[in-house]
């Protein structure tokens, strides 16, 4: 068990590693410096920028210097927002992501497990068909059209939610239902197929015949295997959710970590862009080893170590 | 004496049959059929005056304007077609780019297996942990210029102003061949444990024989089905760059584009809803369709549901 963790801690620092520098490489590649702007600054100036944001020298020596300042835990100056460190900006925006992306993981785990469920119960049923359509729905209309007409509805029509902002719980709601619908509408889906398989099994069958009321053979005996492939998706979704939505956080006008993804490519600004990619890269990886735990939790039949 | 009647002998229905004789699926290839010939003729066949920039602004729907009109007063129908034009060149280009990277990287790392396929499949991991975002984002900063100066060199001067097309679809298919790369390689996995690979080897056909000829076409019914379900997805992804002012530039059009267009007028004053209404039902159907489609084949070749 502790050699497994041991093994996968290794792979994900491995895996930082090759992303930091996959990150850093194309960035360098990228047409234009991170201080071009529509005035021409004196060379002398540049100059003096460039060794200020450690820029200057040869890519090599400056892509050693940014990993050592990386393992040292300093991300460096962000080139655009002058003189504010990486590590500053992201610990102002990542807790309000991270809290809109926690209530939306919450929203989409929760809702597609038993949306899934209930639609694979019903299998061709009416219901059924209508749970699905919903999820294609969900899944076929982009967010910012989805986000737009919550606002039309609940804030601008109804007047029940505000319109956006980041002031309290009542400004969560829409913004982490947005952020959610997708994800919901996919974990759905994902729950129904796997529900259906195992439904199909002996087990659920035995279950069946020695009495056992339907919702306990259901939601006690079948989802405790159906739940395995939503298990697995669970990583890649909660990196995804936590570091924030561009597109959710521009809409609800939430001050998140999300618009740092775009501004920080199309600005140039390397540092800025490492330091988003690296807090993604490591939640991924270790949300992934969570998943892996919590599988062989509840899975005995898997042993992911010898 | 009173013969038997003949017994009917009736075969299983091939893929085709058991499509086309559902009725969501058939419903599915219909709408498919039409968007697509919407798409290639519909702009012809509209008006020449449809095309061009007019002084109603934002008049709603109307005989002479079947879908309204936009901020330039350009009829919305003509840009609704316009989109579907270039989301689905988008779309599909994109997934056959998808297709051809990640069948042969998955058909190779697969194949070969050992320390070759470890290696190949650690790469499509490290990209899996890049934000996908963020590799289109740099993808297009880096390689906007390049393209173009390739496109001017290679005698498409003339095309330019479709570079950000060319680089969307070599973008968005550059990202998508991951999920194909890793489904094909499973799939491999298992075939390559089959008889009658190992009856291929022992009889010296070449590799570049089994592959192509013993384990592709087994692989076909795999790939049609994630080939369909990329489409949608990369007409998705492309939307959300049209949001984010990355897609598609005016005054070309796609689906996501107007979309984008039409939830930045949304207002409780004045709603402009055909902005908004007709591209996404447009882009719906179309989404929905492909996904409905991708499901019901990847039904019909799975043994466990025919009933």
């Amino acid at each position: 068990m502790i050699t497994f963790i041991l093994r996968r801690v290794v792979s994900l620092l491995f895996v930082l590693f090759c992303v930091i520098t996959i990150t850093f490489f194309l960035v360098k590649m990228a047409p234009g410096g991170p201080f071009d702007r529509e005035r021409k600054i004196p060379p002398q100036i540049e100059k003096e920028l460039l060794a200020k944001y450690k820029l200057d020298g040869p890519w090599m020596q400056q892509y050693t210097g940014y990993l050592w300042d990386v393992v040292h835990g300093d991300l460096r100056l962000s080139t655009k927002y002058r003189n504010r460190s990486v590590n500053e900006l992201l610990a102002q925006t990542l807790p309000v992501s991270g809290t809109l992306g926690g209530i939306a993981f919450l929203i989409a785990t929760a809702g597609g497990i038993w949306v899934g469920s209930f639609a694979a119960v019903r299998h061709h049923k009416p219901a059924d068909t209508m749970a699905m359509l919903g999820a294609l729905l969900a899944i076929s209309i982009p967010t910012f059209v989805i986000g737009p007409l919550l606002i039309l509805i609940f804030a601008l029509r109804l007047r029940w939610l505000p319109v956006g902002g980041w002031s309290g719980i009542s400004y969560l709601i829409l913004p982490s239902i947005t952020l959610a619908a997708p994800y919901l509408a996919y974990i759905a889906r994902l729950m129904r197929t796997s529900m259906l398989e195992v439904l199909g099994m002996d087990f659920v069958r035995t279950a069946r015949a020695k009495g056992l009321a339907e919702s306990r053979t259901v939601y006690k005996h079948a989802l405790k295997v159906a739940i395995l492939p939503v298990v697995s998706f669970l990583g890649p979704l909660a990196a995804n959710l936590l570091t924030g939505s561009v597109v959710v956080e521009s809409i609800f006008n939430v001050p998140g970590a999300g618009a740092f993804f775009v501004n920080s490519v199309l600005n140039n600004d390397g540092f800025l862009l490492g330091g988003v990619v690296i807090v993604y890269c490591a939640l991924l990886v270790v949300m992934n080893l969570i998943v892996d735990l919590l599988y062989m939790c509840l899975d005995r039949r898997i042993q992911l170590y010898d | 004496m009173i013969s038997a009647p003949a017994k009917k002998i009736t075969e299983a229905p091939g893929i085709w049959q058991r499509l086309w004789g559902r009725g969501v699926p058939r419903i599915a290839m219909v709408v498919l059929a039409i968007v697509t010939l919407a798409a290639i003729v519909g702009p012809e066949l509209m008006p020449a005056r449809a095309r061009e920039v007019s002084g109603d602004q934002y008049s709603p729907p109307a005989l002479a304007h079947p879908f309204g009109t936009d901020l330039e007063g350009r009829d919305l129908l003509y840009r609704v077609l316009e989109g579907a034009r270039i989301s689905l060149l988008v779309g599909i280009s994109g997934a056959f780019i998808s297709f051809f990277v990640g069948t042969a990287y998955g058909l190779v790392a697969g194949y070969s297996g050992g320390r070759l396929d470890s290696g190949m499949m650690r790469a499509v991991e490290i990209l899996y942990s890049i934000p996908r975002l963020i590799i289109i984002l740099v993808f297009i900063n880096a390689f906007d210029k390049y393209v173009k100066t390739w496109m001017a060199n290679a005698g498409l001067g003339g095309m330019v102003g479709d570079s950000r097309v060319v680089i969307l679809i070599l973008c968005l298919g550059l990202i998508e061949w991951l999920t194909m790369a890793r489904i094909v390689r499973g799939q491999v996995l298992t075939l390559k444990a089959q008889q009658y690979v190992a009856a291929a080897q022992a009889l010296g056909q070449s590799h570049f024989k089994i592959l192509t000829r013993h384990l592709l076409p087994n692989l076909l019914g795999i790939i049609v089905v994630y080939l369909t379900l990329t489409v949608p997805a990369v007409i998705l992804d492309e939307s959300f760059l049209s949001f984010l002012g990355l897609g598609i530039q005016a005054p070309q059009a796609s689906w996501g584009s107007l979309l984008a267009d039409g939830a930045s007028v949304i207002n409780p004053i004045k709603s402009n809803w055909w902005l908004l209404v007709f591209p996404a039902f447009a882009m719906c159907a179309t989404l929905l369709s492909l996904n409905f489609l991708g499901d019901a084949i990847r039904e019909a070749m799975d043994p466990k549901a025919r009933r």
